[in-house]
């Protein structure tokens, strides 16, 4: 049996009295479509910051492809495959589209320690760099500064660095917040365009986009996983009802 | 041609024309104003002292007020290579910009974990407390008399250390040259555009997957190694090292040059070292006690009304002047 592609046991994270992430265990097998559910602050995205290192458990280990790498840092963890995005575009905003994408790309090829090279000059990830431009139709705006282009260009800039990552495993924090509605049905196209061997954990709030994406579904509510199934059970469970429901009701 | 490769973050490695009229107007200076060689050849050092600090304030986006330190070091570095008998001055040099770098590579990894403001009170206090220590060791450093009493060997075996300075003008140009088109390569580099990536959003570098603070030390470095070099010019040049290398006068100078010339652009440091050093120059024989305020009108001046410096003001008037 191969190992799951990403493995969290028994997590742990408070903020003094205030236990935001309650013993939660996750398992995303490779090449999955999970959603990660749940009401305003239950701790959805603390958990992706656990998981990408961002923040420290206070208990609890996480394992990529079967390796231990809870006490790994946050860039260490991208070089071993486990990527993930902002729910609030996290760029580069004065440079380009292209130059955003470069940084990621000759990250990821290894080659930032290299002195004596000349960046302008690495024809092979230059064309890495138009190809995912391409790929994510971001050509009208790929030589303009990221700060001057549309919210959702650059929700999808986020999703091609990602990509230039070549993760094996994405996070992916709420993908499409914050968008105009015009704009979202790009993301939503690139989002169902990634890679099938790429395991997905996509944090979401509309059921729409969840019951598009997802063939599984985890429900966190206050720091607990509640509970984890198809996307037809979760959402027919009594319990899942009472949490959404029940608060909408009050 | 990809086009990528034209944006401004990949190209700097391109040779621009106006690049040679520097050259030009600093050979110029030697046949032109052959009795203002020996404040040519300071304004030649500054301008290497500014480019190193470019390169860390600027492209690294380390903000530190401590870069006369290493300016310091290598000064120092250079008098004492000649003192015990070395008295070659290229190998000299080069041996005190590495003393200098090895020296910000061993504080590198504890400043450089903070930024912003406590990183410029920190580099601030660290040289700060270095110039008192140099005070006070003055078996070292000959405290407030200096360093004094070395000559250096005729350079490349062949020219003397005139009084007129040729030698030591041509000398400082010689490694300003050098040294400005290796950090013109750094910049240009994956790493010098991995580094701009850092000054940008350095939490999003990490989630890319870079070792930040293995790449600001290294940048640290090697801008500091720079710095060296220019403090041994100084010490070469001028067959004497004063606690003045240290001071944080230095420093002040090197980001005024720095931000006047246009932060984070490469040429900025070679246009606004002359023009400060002439403006200090002209201004301090106008009038030796006030003459700060012309300084300081110029700096406001050039802040307010240029975005990217003396550089960004010629870029926009030149575009203007296309326009018309």
């Amino acid at each position: 049996m191969t190992s799951p592609a990403l493995q969290a046991r028994g997590l742990r994270k408070a903020y003094g009295a205030l236990v935001v992430t309650d013993n939660v265990d996750l398992t995303l097998a490779s090449g999955c479509r999970h959603a990660l559910i749940g009401p305003n602050g239950a701790g959805k995205t603390t958990l992706v910051g656990l998981l990408s290192g961002a923040l420290q458990p206070d208990g609890g280990r996480i394992a990529l492809a079967g390796d231990d790498i809870t006490d790994m840092g946050a860039h260490r963890r991208v070089k071993q495959g486990l990527v993930r995005t902002f729910q609030v575009s996290s760029l580069f905003p004065a440079f380009s589209v292209a130059e955003n994408l470069y940084l990621a790309i000759s990250e990821h090829a290894g080659v930032t320690s290299s002195l004596f090279r000349v960046a302008g000059r690495q024809r092979l990830l230059l064309e890495r760099a138009e190809m995912l431009i391409e790929r994510m139709g971001l050509q009208d705006d790929a030589y303009r500064p990221v700060s001057t282009i549309a919210y959702g260009k650059q929700r999808l800039l986020e999703l091609a660095i990602a990509l230039a990552l070549e993760p094996k495993v994405l996070l992916l924090d709420e993908p499409a917040a914050g968008i105009a509605a015009a704009e979202a049905g790009l993301v939503l196209d690139a989002i169902a365009g990634l890679p099938a061997d790429i395991a997905v954990l996509m944090i979401e709030h509309d059921m729409q986009m969840v019951r598009r994406f997802a063939t599984e579904v985890s429900v966190l509510v206050n720091g607990r996983m509640l509970m984890t199934g198809t996307p037809e059970t979760v959402m027919s469970s009594e319990a899942v009802r009472a949490v959404y429901l029940g608060r909408a009701g009050r | 041609m990809i086009r990528i490769a034209q944006s401004a973050l990949l190209s700097r490695h391109r040779f621009h024309w106006p690049e040679a009229l520097f050259w030009l107007a600093a050979v110029a200076v030697y046949f032109l104003f052959p009795q203002y060689l020996a404040i040519a050849t300071t304004v030649l050092i500054v301008a290497l002292f500014a480019v190193s600090y470019n390169l860390a304030i600027g492209f690294a986006g380390i903000l530190t007020l401590g870069h006369g330190l290493f300016f310091g070091i290598g000064a120092y570095c250079a008098g004492w290579i000649a003192l015990l008998g070395w008295t070659e001055a290229v190998s000299g040099a080069l041996a005190s910009g590495i003393i200098a770098a090895l020296v910000a590579g061993a504080l590198g990894p504890f400043l450089l974990r903070l930024t912003g403001l406590p990183l410029i009170m920190v580099t601030l206090g660290v040289s700060v407390i270095v110039y008192e220590a140099a005070n006070k060791a003055s078996w070292l450093t000959g405290g407030d008399d200096g360093l004094t009493g070395f000559t250096m060997s005729p350079l490349l075996g062949a020219f003397r250390w005139s009084v007129f300075g040729d030698t030591k003008y041509f000398y400082a140009l010689g490694w300003l040259f050098v040294l400005f088109y290796a950090v013109k390569r750094i910049v240009a580099s994956p790493f010098g555009v991995s580094l701009q990536g850092i000054r940008e959003n350095a939490l999003r570098m990490r989630l890319i997957g870079t070792s930040t603070l293995r790449h600001l030390v290294i940048a640290y470095s090697l801008s500091a190694g720079v710095a060296g070099v220019a403090g041994a010019l100084s010490a070469q040049s001028n067959a004497f090292v004063g606690l003045g290398v240290l001071g944080l006068d230095m420093t002040i100078d090197g980001l005024v040059i720095v931000v006047l010339g246009g932060i984070g652009t490469l040429y900025g440091a070679l246009i606004g070292a002359p023009v400060y050093m002439l403006v200090k120059h002209f201004a301090q024989q106008w009038n030796p006690f006030y003459w700060m305020f012309v300084v300081g009108a110029l700096l406001i001046v050039v802040v307010r009304f240029g975005r990217g410096g003396l550089l960004g003001m010629a870029q926009a008037g030149l575009a203007w002047l296309i326009r018309r």
